[in-house]
């Protein structure tokens, strides 16, 4: 009996990945078309923004363990659910997986370039139709975005080169406010910086810029760190970039000109959803490049054995420094999204709290590896949105999800990995034994 | 001109003085070796001599250019490959990888190339996996490229280490205890190895080992060395009936 299910579902094995955005696709249109009357006639109001977490764990004012709403609705969450996704999600890869591995198959010969950028294409348009529905949903993919940016460049430290960084909200924090006090004395009227400079209409172009430089600044600032800590063997860095990260958010406390402790707001509304999609996969092509390479494996070499790197004439002490100010950048670069996304930054937001978060991100998805980070930032981010009205139980949650992982799997979910997208466009083989359609 | 020369090396650990007044000079394709009791100061001298250490007194001298205080990585671009006596592998990478490592020095792609994946950098690495691919073909573990070192048996990994060393095309090649932990099958093997890549890329070899067999059939020239000092050099037969290095191995089994 179990062997005849596995083999039933032997389809989602072999479904290609073009198989499972079409699936993305039909679903996400499925939920435009019927998702507010199906929600309406199943008694849970508007339609679930985070597949109805929020709305089962919606009453706050009771106190644990009477957090889920009533039974009707947390039913109708569940029926929501598997109308929409679940149904959907099966009925969908099992029909069309023969004929998307052809298609997949067909694209693969023809250019295999040319699949990768339209299975990217298609991502952005199942995510773009997904996130319509509310602006709440929108946001949240959003910051997950931005979020897969800062895991990905804390991995290159902590998972590729091995070492042990806790100075990424400080990144942030510099290229948060770089960025935005050269958007906001640029290109708005503010009681910080006077009238604006430039019109408005300059802004998405010389948006790209002010975050560049944000990074760069990040960067720079990163030698204080990188300097004292590489220069000589031994594990100073973990204290240092603590020390770094905690200085950062005083001097920002201290700042009065960008707001002091209060905080900077206003900036542009300038982050938008395919800003940061571009910026997301921007990131994501270059680190992976990166660590695919030569140059980029040389962090593996330094983290498994420095001394065998150096008289293999690696320059370990380049290749550390390279590392660790490239992963700075990223983090710079993800703090100037953020800080147009929220529109609001503050030193307070940069601080412990955010450090915990990056670090479950990357421990969980997984050491040494560009998948392992895209999946630690979506699942960490979403569980936090998704437990966020348990409020502080959140926190025992969250952390008890890690521990599990770290006891079973130790370097993370998916660690050790390569990422390469030629080789996930390609079509899956499939099985003629287990054929279910013909 | 000797291909490397070593003057009047001296080297403390604290007020532990490991090497004293060591002399050496090597020529182009010559096989050297270094013998001498446990904890003598052999590997000391190879750190010293490849940057790791640098010399309390002394110079290195190697094609003519003073190499003493230079970084390891600069020394082993000069062309100077090494193998280390407890296996020194990358655990988490393939074996292919630890040979295409060894070209580091080699690549000019940069950044750049790095970052986004450049012609250039397309053309590098193909050419980097060839050589690697033809050193592994040599030392005989071709079919094991795509492994990770861990999972391949103790004698592998000691040619995956001599292929990786070879990689940064060296004129002299150090190998430390390079028969270490094998079987005599093993080590006869080793030997044939340790020919055939000297004939094939025309190397001088500086080696350190226990076994006398070894030493004694492959090396041209020995030191002897003992509490860091040498006590005798000459060729194998010199050495095999010099009273002093009898001495020094006294009480010390004599492995044949
Ligand atoms: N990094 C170090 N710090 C302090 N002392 C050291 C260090 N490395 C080696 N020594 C000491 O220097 C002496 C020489 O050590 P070395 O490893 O060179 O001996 P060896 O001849 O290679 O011995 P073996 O045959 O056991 O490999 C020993 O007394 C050792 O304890
Ligand atoms: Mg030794």
């Amino acid at each position: 009996m179990a062997s005849k299910l596995t083999n039933k579902a032997a389809f989602f094995k072999q479904t290609p990945a073009l198989g499972w955005l079409l699936t993305g696709l039909v679903i996400a249109g499925l939920e435009m078309a019927v998702g507010k009357p199906l929600a309406r006639f199943l008694g849970i109001g508007k339609i679930p923004a985070l597949f109805g977490f929020l709305i089962i764990f919606k009453k706050p004012s009771l106190q644990f363990p009477f957090i889920f709403n009533d039974l009707g609705i947390i039913a109708g969450v569940i029926v929501y659910d598997i109308l929409i996704y679940l149904l959907p999600l099966v009925l969908v890869t099992w029909l069309t997986y023969r004929l998307t591995n052809r298609v997949a198959g067909v694209l693969y010969r023809k250019s295999a370039l040319l699949s990768v950028l339209l299975h990217i294409l298609l991502l952005y348009l199942v995510l773009r139709l997904w996130t319509d529905i509310s602006t709440y949903r929108e946001l949240v993919t959003r910051l997950t975005m931005i979020a897969v940016i800062v895991t990905l460049s804390l991995n290159v430290i902590n998972g590729y080169m091995g070492e042990f960084s806790t100075s990424h909200p400080g990144f942030m924090a510099v290229g948060a406010y770089v960025s935005s006090v050269f958007t906001m004395a640029l290109f708005t009227q503010s009681d910080y910086f006077g009238p604006a400079r430039l019109p408005a209409s300059l802004a998405p172009v010389f948006f790209p810029i002010a975050l560049i430089l944000g990074g760069a600044v990040a960067a720079f600032s990163a030698l204080a760190v990188a300097i004292p800590s590489f220069r000589t063997r031994g594990d100073y860095l973990a204290i240092i970039s603590l020390a770094y990260m905690f200085i950062v958010k005083s001097l920002f406390e201290n700042l009065e000109v960008v707001g002091g402790p209060r905080g900077l707001g206003g900036q542009p509304d300038l982050a938008s959803f395919p800003v940061i999609f571009v910026w997301m996969a921007l990131g994501i092509w270059i680190i992976n490049n990166f660590v695919r390479s030569t140059l980029g494996k040389a962090l593996n070499a330094v983290r498994d054995d420095e001394l065998a790197a150096d008289a293999m004439t690696v320059n370990t002490r380049k290749t550390k420094m390279t590392a660790f100010l490239f992963g700075a950048f990223w983090a710079g670069l993800a703090g100037g999204l953020l800080a147009h996304v929220l529109r609001y930054i503050n030193p307070g937001s940069f601080g412990l709290q955010k450090l915990a978060e990056v670090l479950a991100m990357v421990y969980f998805g997984g050491l040494n590896s560009v998948l392992g980070s895209i999946v630690g930032a979506v699942s960490i981010n979403l569980l936090g949105e998704a437990l966020r009205p348990l409020e502080l139980y959140k926190w025992i949650v969250i952390p008890v999800i890690l521990i599990l992982v770290m006891i079973y799997r130790p370097t993370g979910l998916i660690a050790f990995r390569e990422f390469d997208l030629v080789e996930i466009v390609k079509p899956k083989e499939i099985k003629e034994g287990d054929d279910a359609t013909a | 001109m000797p291909l490397l020369e070593v003057k009047h090396m001296t080297h403390y650990f604290g007020g532990l003085r490991a090497v004293h007044d060591f002399n050496l000079s090597i020529e182009k394709g010559e096989i050297r070796g270094l013998i001498g009791p446990n904890g003598a100061g052999k590997s000391t001298v190879f750190n010293l001599i490849t940057g790791i250490y640098r010399p309390t007194e002394g110079q290195v001298i190697f094609k003519g250019q003073n190499i003493t205080g230079k970084r390891p990585h600069q020394i082993a671009a000069m062309g100077l490959g090494r193998t280390f006596q407890n296996l020194r592998l990358w655990r988490h990478m393939t074996v292919l990888e630890h040979v295409k490592m060894a070209r580091y020095s080699k690549l000019t792609y940069g950044l750049v190339g790095a970052f986004f994946d450049t012609r250039k950098r397309r053309r590098e690495e193909a050419e980097a996996e060839k050589v690697a691919r033809d050193l592994l073909d040599l030392l005989g573990v071709y079919n094991v490229a795509h492994e990770l070192v861990t999972n391949l048996p103790y004698g592998m990994q000691r040619r995956v280490e001599m292929a990786r060393a070879l990689a940064v095309e060296p004129d002299i090649l150090f190998l430390d205890e390079p028969t270490a932990g094998m079987n005599p099958e093993e080590l006869v093997e080793m030997m044939d190895v340790i020919r055939q890549v000297h004939q094939e890329f025309d190397l001088a070899i500086f080696l350190i080992e226990h076994r006398m067999k070894f030493v004694m059939e492959l090396c041209q020239r020995i030191q002897t060395l003992v509490f860091g000092e040498v006590i005798a050099e000459g060729t194998p037969e010199e050495i095999q009936n010099n009273p002093k290095v009898i001495e020094a191995y006294l009480g010390e089994e004599v492995e044949t």
